[in-house]
């Protein structure tokens, strides 16, 4: 860990102004940040406390029925708020399916957006890694890639996005509000991270500067039809492996609308809305949700170790895609996969 | 054997750990949390290539950097031993061991080659990131995969190891005459162990050369020997002093490079120093070797066995002949007239691997006892019942009977807690929802072992009782068992006794390892307190009108403070009165504990242990989840049965993460471990583990400790991945013979 300053924003304007600074870092909880630095992965001059900013730790009522979450929300207050829990009880599920009790408690919905992936090679900075030093190759491709990506990879990383939280946000289409140099703008959740292509280095779309102020939900939750699937190598504790998010909605035998991300197989949470337009206006089946999952996947490629995320992914979605059909979501609780 | 046959108030029960609260409220002081004025920090380098030569170590930067006080490397390290053998310790393999800083030749990726000292832990830190290195790196191997071919039988065996016992009548020629076959080939990933507390050493430099260390490890007199050897200082100006261990497992048999680094920058910068290892660092040291077996079973229709063989091949460290008792199991738990048995290693460019809980068995048993279920499925005998037909009374490769064996008991009282009668043989026969149902079951054995030991009693006027032992606890329960002995040797109570340990000022005691401590230190303490006892008595006849004048030692007992006429208690001498008239104020005695020579080489000892388990899996998405355990142990006398399940419960929750989770992930075209950390390295957490039962069968044996007690550090987590494995295959027809057994194995 390098020698740094620190400095405590007082409003956003400031953090802002602070964090577009080259070698310098927001850090809101910590639980990512502080473990990178130990390792040597972040190297920030400085680093920009944004905890007391005020205004960003509210869950509030939008005007169209959604739901706004301010950035530094914490993943447990998120999990747990009442309004959560009725409207969206996807999101809830996705964020106890994550990390600790004691993780949650610190970590920030701002953070968790921007967590980093935990590509071993990543972590360690004895070896190289593209996403870490742009240029000196990804050793993952050839060596150990069993929690890497099946979907979406390039030559130059084939690392994953870890979040559990942001596969919900990702089906629940959610908006990420950002505030920087430039002003203020709305990111869609598809637009806010990236895919690795030649720059993985780059895993967001957010500008130098820019501060993420909070998250909106839109007013459509699938509080009845919904579930998150998480597979990975032990019961609790683990990043996923493959997850997937549904949303739905049913109309008797019917699905309305319908709505499915993959988590664990990216650099981003992994939707395909080909495959979701298949499922709408049909009726539930498992052939339909076969054929979605084969749509879902059909680009996939493995890389050896992780060459079985592939037919995993596929009976996931199979899975989970039931699962939310016959509204009896996985419950994070108790392991047993509904 | 005890003179005084004693009411066992406290030995027998369940008790809780003395330490207890000191662990919880954090009173107790473990490696790194010793501190001395003045203290430095230091904060290691470690290689980042496998093989080849150090060209640069540029350490400018950093020792500019502020706080900075030293950076200790190969070029400017002091003079410490040359010679090898100075680095040998006493439970370390054949071989040249590894010797840190030595020159620019790097061995194994994580090799430390660096240590930078400076005034705060974040200071040294920060200064580590800043020293630059070149290598000239050359080819490495890690994958014993391409190994094997160059395998060798060890031409040195280690201490304490028993090789593959010879060859018996003719394996091969009997599995081709056998009408029933079963054979497969099995691996077992790396692992590290990965106790809480990480490696940490604290030298107090006491001036005039005198130092105090605080080092993790699980035998003080070792780490004091192997640094007064390599620095060449005499064992009198070393002070090893360990009370608390945050988890062994093995780790800390050896003295990990930490010791020597702190030691180093303690004697050379005339200060004291610290060094702690990061977890990341924690798989840069010992760890348990990948192990590739082959096993081939064949037997009658009726599961009789005609033939065992069993190959195994473990990877070592070039430096190093790393032994383990991998293949010996089945040849000691089974009858088989022909049986053939090998172990060899394969030299790999990492580090020594090294001992981790019970070394060998799991591995070993792994593919016996999956071998066994299959010979069951095969002949469509019950996997318990093939085991009985197949039952020894003798240790077959020693030619020995046991000086006790309940395995048959264990059989029977597991099956039962366990509902085994209600299973239907039939793989994917039991279902219930989405999951398939699976039972299995397997043997387990460990050695069981008694090492010389000695132990000091000291019992002073006002009834207080110490009993010291230079023994660790790595968190086993060692200072509550001796608190019992201890207290029903002069019938006090327990808050009367203080035992202490992990010091080298104590009596001597062996590494704290391979489960013999309880009937090692235990049986120390025992006679120590005898001899206390027979010294009391004699000074209680002597007090003037002593009742107990005309009384033979064997008819009093201890109680409340008093020696008593056990057949009327009314008749009685205080300890202080008993003392006063000895004219003393406190009596001590120090005892040694010795293996019968006549009982070892006319027996061995073995713990026993039969496992059941039961899995559920979603075969769909190759999810498993182990709902039910129980475990049946023989381990001779249980002193208690609180500290014992614990025990046992550990090693089995260890066998859930090594049948399923835990694997340390090689690059071999880096040659280095990837996923060195908590959140990668997978160890079961509490929602893989549900109800566990342990059962302590009654086994009285007279042979195999004077106090009866076997051992217990290492039984529990021998049979369960063998016997997970087998419960998967029951569950869904499927044999995985590669661990651990991972969602992408099961996936239907
Ligand atoms: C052992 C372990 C296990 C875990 N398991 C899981 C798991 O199973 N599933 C899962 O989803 N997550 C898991 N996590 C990750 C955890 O969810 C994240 O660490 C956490 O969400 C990060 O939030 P934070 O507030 O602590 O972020 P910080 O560590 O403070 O910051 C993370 C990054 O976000 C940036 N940042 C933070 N806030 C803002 C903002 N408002 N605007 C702009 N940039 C910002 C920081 O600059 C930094 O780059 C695990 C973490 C650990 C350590
Ligand atoms: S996958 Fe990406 S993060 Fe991992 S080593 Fe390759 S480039 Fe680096």
């Amino acid at each position: 860990m390098n020698r740094f300053s620190y400095v405590r924003a007082t409003d956003v304007a400031q953090a802002a102004r602070e964090a577009g600074a080259p070698a310098a870092k927001i850090i809101a909880g910590g639980t990512n940040l502080v473990d990178l630095m130990k390792y040597d992965v972040e190297r920030p001059g400085r680093l920009v406390d944004i905890t007391r900013l005020p205004g960003l730790r509210a869950i509030e009522d939008a005007a169209d029925g959604g739901l706004r979450i301010g950035a530094l929300v914490t993943n447990t207050e998120v999990a747990y708020d009442r309004r959560v829990e009725a409207r969206y009880p996807l999101l809830s599920s996705t964020i106890l399916a994550g990390a600790t009790p004691q993780l949650r408690n610190s970590a920030t919905t701002g953070g968790n957006l921007l967590q980093r992936t935990r590509c071993y090679y990543f972590y360690d900075v004895g070896t190289p890694c593209n996403k870490r030093e742009p240029g000196t190759g990804c050793p993952a491709i050839p060596g150990v890639n069993r929690i890497h990506a099946v979907l979406g990879a390039s030559e130059h990383c084939i690392a994953t996005h870890p979040s559990d939280m942001c596969v919900a946000m990702a089906a629940l289409e959610a908006v990420v509000r950002v505030s920087g140099p430039g002003g203020e703008r709305a990111i869609p959740f598809a637009e806010f991270h990236r895919l690795p292509g030649d720059a993985p280095e780059r895993d967001t779309n957010l500008g130098r500067g820019e501060v993420v102020t909070a998250v909106e939900l839109p007013a459509r939750g699938f509080p009845a039809h919904y579930t998150y699937l998480k597979l990975r190598d032990r019961h609790s504790y683990a990043f996923a492996l493959v997850s997937v998010a549904v949303g739905m909605e049913m109309d008797g035998g019917r699905i309305g609308e319908a709505r499915f991300a993959l988590g664990g197989v990216a650099h981003k949470p992994w939707r395909d809305p080909e495959a979701e337009a298949m499922l709408r206006g049909q009726a539930a089946s498992r052939d339909l949700f076969e054929r979605a999952a084969e749509r879902t996947l059909r680009g996939a490629k493995g890389y050896g170790h992780n060459t079985f995320k592939i037919e995993l992914a596929r009976r996931a979605i199979v899975r989970a895609l039931e699962q939310a059909a016959a509204g009896t979501p996985q419950s994070q609780v108790d392991k047993r996969i509904r | 054997m005890s003179p005084i046959p004693n009411a066992e108030t406290h030995v027998g029960s369940p008790r809780s750990r003395v330490d207890g609260r000191a662990k919880v409220t954090g009173a107790a002081r473990y490696s790194g949390e010793f501190t001395a004025p003045d203290l430095a920090h230091g904060y290691v380098v470690n290689s980042t290539v496998a093989k080849g030569r150090i060209t640069r170590l540029d350490t400018a930067a950093a020792l500019a950097a502020p706080g900075v006080l030293e950076v200790f490397t190969h070029e400017n390290r002091p003079r410490t031993a040359w010679f090898s053998y100075n680095y040998q310790d006493e439970v370390g393999p054949p071989g040249s061991p590894f010797r840190p800083l030595y020159d620019d030749k790097v061995v194994y990726s994580g090799q430390p080659i660096a240590l930078v000292v400076a005034e705060t832990f974040e200071a040294a830190r920060g200064a580590a990131s800043l020293v630059r290195v070149s290598y000239e790196a050359e080819a490495h191997e890690t994958d014993l995969k391409n190994r094997m071919d160059e395998a060798y039988e060890p031409p040195k065996k280690r201490t304490g190891i028993s090789p593959p016992p010879k060859p018996r009548g003719d394996a091969r020629g009997a599995y081709a005459d056998a009408p029933v076959k079963v054979s497969g080939d099995y691996w077992a990933a790396y692992e590290h162990h990965n106790p809480m507390e990480p490696h940490a050493t604290t030298v107090v430099w006491e001036g005039g050369g005198k130092l105090l260390v605080h080092d993790k490890n699980q035998g003080v007199l070792n780490a004091q020997s192997y640094i007064a050897s390599v620095f060449g200082l005499g064992k009198g100006d070393v002070r090893v002093v360990t009370p608390f261990v945050g988890g062994g497992f093995g780790s800390g048999l050896r003295p990990q490079y930490q010791l020597f680094l702190a030691v180093m920058a303690a004697l050379e910068l005339r200060r004291s120093v610290r060094v702690v290892l990061t977890r990341d660092q924690m798989f840069t040291h010992v760890y348990r070797p990948n192990t590739f077996q082959t096993v081939r079973l064949g037997a009658n229709p009726d599961g009789a066995l005609r033939s065992i063989q069993q190959h195994a091949i473990a990877g070592t460290s070039q430096f190093e002949d790393h032994q383990e008792v991998v293949v010996n199991w089945a040849g000691t738990l089974y009858h088989c007239d022909n049986v053939e048995l090998t172990y060899k290693l394969a030299k790999l460019d990492t580090y020594t691997p090294g001992d981790m809980r019970a070394p060998g068995a799991p591995l070993g048993l792994f593919a016996t006892e999956s071998a066994m279920d299959e010979l069951a499925c095969a002949t469509g005998v019950d996997p318990v019942e093939i085991r009985l037909r197949n039952y020894t009374e003798k240790d077959e490769n020693e030619n020995k009977n046991f000086t006790s064996k309940e395995l048959r008991a264990c059989y029977q009282v597991g099956a039962e807690r366990f509902g085994w009668s209600k299973r239907n043989p039939e793989p994917r026969s039991m279902r219930e929802g989405r999951e398939l149902i699976g039972w299995g079951m397997a043997s387990g054995a460990w050695e069981a072992q008694m090492m010389k030991t000695s132990a000091r009693a000291t019992l002073t006027a006002d009834g207080k009782l110490e009993v010291a032992c230079a023994t660790a606890d790595i968190g086993t329960g060692t200072y509550t068992i001796l608190t019992q002995i201890g207290a029903d040797a002069f019938g006090l109570r327990m808050e009367d006794v203080t035992t202490k340990l992990g010091d080298t000022t104590l009596p001597y005691s062996p590494v704290q390892g391979g489960s013999w401590t309880a009937a090692s230190a235990g049986t120390a303490v025992q006679l120590a307190c005898e001899a206390v006892r027979e010294k009391l008595f004699k000074h209680a006849r002597k007090a003037s009108g002593s009742p107990l004048a005309d009384v033979k030692l064997d008819a009093v007992s201890f109680a409340d403070g008093r020696i008593e006429v056990t057949a009327d208690p009314s008749r009685f001498v205080r300890i202080a009165d008993a003392m006063r008239a000895g004219g003393v104020d406190r009596l001590e005695a120090e005892e040694t504990a010795k293996p019968s020579m006549i009982d070892q080489l006319r027996y061995t000892g073995y713990t026993h242990s039969a496992i059941f388990v039961e899995v559920r899996v979603d075969e769909e998405l190759g999810a498993v989840r182990v709902t039910r355990v129980v475990d049946a142990v023989a381990a001779g006398k249980i002193l208690n049965p609180k500290t014992a399940r614990s025990q046992v419960v550990g090693g089995i929750v260890w066998g859930i993460g090594m049948a399923l989770e835990e694997e340390t992930m090689p690059d071999h075209n880096l040659g280095r471990f990837m996923n060195h950390n908590y959140a990668e390295y997978h160890v079961p957490v509490n929602a893989d583990v549900q109800g566990i039962e342990v059962v302590f069968v009654d086994e009285h044996d007279t042979k195999v400790s004077p106090i009866g007690v076997k051992g217990l550090g290492e039984i529990g987590i021998v049979g369960t991945a063998a016997a997970i494995a087998n419960a998967i295959h029951h569950a869904t027809g499927k044999r995985v013979r590669d661990m651990p057994i991972t969602i992408d194995k099961v996936l239907g």
